[in-house]
């Protein structure tokens, strides 16, 4: 497809400003003035519309195609939620109303989904208190590790490592870090889980916190997280629990109830709201009532008449975390799909998601070998090492898979896994949707016995074929304009 | 898979050339191999001290990013700065150009916790299964 600077025509415009007829009170200072025009494509507003809309046809989404991306829950986002959030009332809201004199009573549904999704998730999983704010899962774990920071600062004690899994999500240490913590990777042992005896040789009371995702990459539920909360809490250490998998446990246990301090969720990947791209996202953090005065400002408040209200006089804050309430029509998405599956409902999404998951591990295992041989929870990790024996990569399989018209799987990852197929076809796809699925990957065997070829090739059916990832990585300023 | 037999090996495949009190280091054939085509070398910094088996270097590819680990503990007297521009010597040349870092050893006596090239190729032919 035609880069749309190729078509652009010298003088065209989208609109044509009439000259300027009032007089210019004040000039933008020169020195914020560009010195050359910032070339700009010049098109009509049928180009523009044509361009984007034939470009949006290339995408290749969750409403268009399978997605089994693991480890990244791709859910479907259901169109009702899109509904809730363009009522007038929710989207007309001035964020600033409910800080103005007499303007919170006018903004009393708004903080009143807020005060209600802090008690929902309080429930679902077992915490005291949310704050809604930080924008991202990532953002959650930095807003969620400096709370733990925060807590040893209250009590005078300066803690300098945090213990992360070998099978973590990169984000986990990354956030530690950012926070000034410095990090001991845990290696898990061959059953996939946490290794005790790896983990007793590196805890102590230097030890801020433990960070672990549970189910964790590998589709395992950490059967020692009794034994390891109380072995970290003993050394006065907290718990961290990354909610990159809680749609594996919905309603089926609390990780507050299993010894969590602090955890972080991703509304976008277990309440529906859309993911990658799509968003914005939205990644909450939960707290134990230790920890509660640490949260960021604002808290929502409720008075003794009832009528909510935005309090900043927290003086053991971490101050903002970002500006206002966070995506709070991602919240409110969130919400609307939390009341409409009720208890029952996020209960049966569990159970769907590890069902299908284990039906496509049942279906492969005996062609692609698993990661651990075991039943897994909501996503299977297989690793090609089978097919790489005729050189075909996991990569190679994923690239086929589009010819297919299914997304890729996560690759590569968790890292612990030579050639990682990861996948997680969430509780929303049909037996057909994974039948064709399992068809595709044994297909892809298949080939890789017979003409791996086809999938050295791969993808043929799209408009680009296979990209240069090495170039594209290495040579980062080939597209200059 | 190339295991020169001059060099001793960490678990986590990073190799060193000890000569005197100087150890030159890097990441083994299978570690490039496995890894893939490296896009980024985050090199260590000249005169940092570096414990043994702590980080000394982070490699980014198409895979993963990975953290390099120090065959030795000592101070760094030279940085690969060539591999800023050109990250491909990892995979080219992993025992020669694409080397990481020179290392003034601290403690000769650590080298007890590293492999030889013959406990090496078992320990990756373990990996295999």
């Amino acid at each position: 497809m035609e880069l749309i600077f190729n078509k652009s025509v010298s003088g065209r415009r989208c609109t044509q400003f009439p000259a300027n007829d009032v007089p210019v009170l004040k000039e933008i200072p020169k020195k914020y003035l560009r010195k050359s025009p910032c070339n700009l494509p010049e098109v009509s507003e049928m180009d523009v519309v044509r361009h984007f809309t034939n470009l949006s046809k290339l995408n290749f989404s969750v409403d268009s195609n399978f997605y089994p991306l693991g480890s990244c829950t791709m859910k479907y986002n259901p169109k009702f939620t899109e509904d809730v959030a363009r009522l007038e009332g929710f989207t007309k809201l001035h964020p600033l109303l409910p800080q103005l004199r007499l303007g919170g009573i006018l903004a009393q549904g708004a903080l009143e989904v807020l005060y209600e999704m802090d008690r929902i998730l309080s429930e679902i999983t077992g915490m005291d208190a949310f704050t809604l704010q930080p924008a991202a899962g990532a953002h959650g774990e930095l807003a969620g590790v400096m709370l733990i920071a925060a807590y040893h600062r209250s009590l005078n004690q300066k803690r300098k490592y945090i213990l992360v899994p070998d099978s973590a999500h990169g984000t986990n240490p990354a956030s530690a870090a950012i926070v000034g913590y410095e990090i001991i990777n845990i290696a898990s042992n061959k059953n996939g889980t946490m290794d005790i005896e790896a983990l007793k040789a590196h805890l102590n009371q230097d030890v801020a916190a433990i960070m672990m995702t549970c189910p964790n990459t590998l589709g395992l539920f950490e059967s020692d997280i009794d034994t390891i909360a109380k072995l970290a809490h003993a050394q006065g250490a907290l718990m961290y629990y990354d909610g990159a998998n809680l749609n594996a446990i919905l309603g089926k246990c609390r990780p507050g109830d299993l010894g969590f301090d602090v955890i972080h969720l991703n509304l976008h990947k277990t309440f529906a709201t859309p993911h990658g791209g799509g968003g914005p996202g939205s990644g909450p953090v939960g707290v134990k009532k230790e920890l509660i005065e640490f949260l960021p400002i604002s808290r929502i408040e409720k008075r003794d008449d009832g009528t909510l209200y935005l309090d900043y006089k927290k003086p053991q804050s971490i101050g903002y975390i970002s500006s206002f309430y966070g995506n709070f029509l991602v919240i409110l998405k969130a919400y609307a799909y939390i009341l409409l599956l009720g208890k029952e409902g996020l209960i049966r999404t569990s159970e769907h998601a590890v069902l299908n998951a284990n039906y496509v591990l049942a279906k492969l295992k005996d062609i692609y070998e698993p990661a651990v041989e075991k039943t897994c929870m909501h996503e299977c990790v297989f690793s090609a090492s089978r097919q790489i024996l005729k050189n075909v990569h996991a990569l190679d399989i994923a690239k086929y898979l589009i010819d297919c018209g299914i997304h890729p799987p996560t690759i590569y990852f968790p890292l612990i896994v030579k050639e990682a197929l990861m996948i997680e076809p969430t509780e929303t796809e049909s037996k057909e949707t994974l039948d064709h699925f399992i068809h595709c990957m044994r297909e892809a065997n298949r080939l890789t016995q017979e003409n791996p070829e086809v999938l050295k090739k791969a993808p043929q059916t799209m408009p680009i074929s296979r990209l240069d990832e090495t170039k594209a990585a290495r040579d980062m300023n080939c597209a200059s304009l | 898979m190339n295991i020169p037999n001059n060099l001793c090996f960490t678990k986590e495949h990073e190799w060193i050339k000890i000569e005197g009190d100087t150890g030159t280091m890097g990441i083994t054939d299978y570690a490039q191999h496995a890894l893939g085509d490296v896009t980024f070398v985050e090199i260590p910094k000249k005169d940092c001290e570096v414990k043994q088996f702590n980080i000394i270097a982070t490699i980014e590819s198409v895979k993963a990013a990975s953290d390099i680990y120090s065959p030795l503990s000592g101070t760094i007297t030279l940085n690969n700065s060539e591999l800023e521009n050109n990250p491909a010597l990892i995979n080219q040349s992993c025992y020669d150009q694409g080397w990481i870092a020179k290392i003034k050893i601290k403690d000769i006596a650590e080298k007890k916790n590293l492999m030889d090239s013959t406990s090496y190729q078992k320990f990756v032919e373990g990996l295999a299964h």
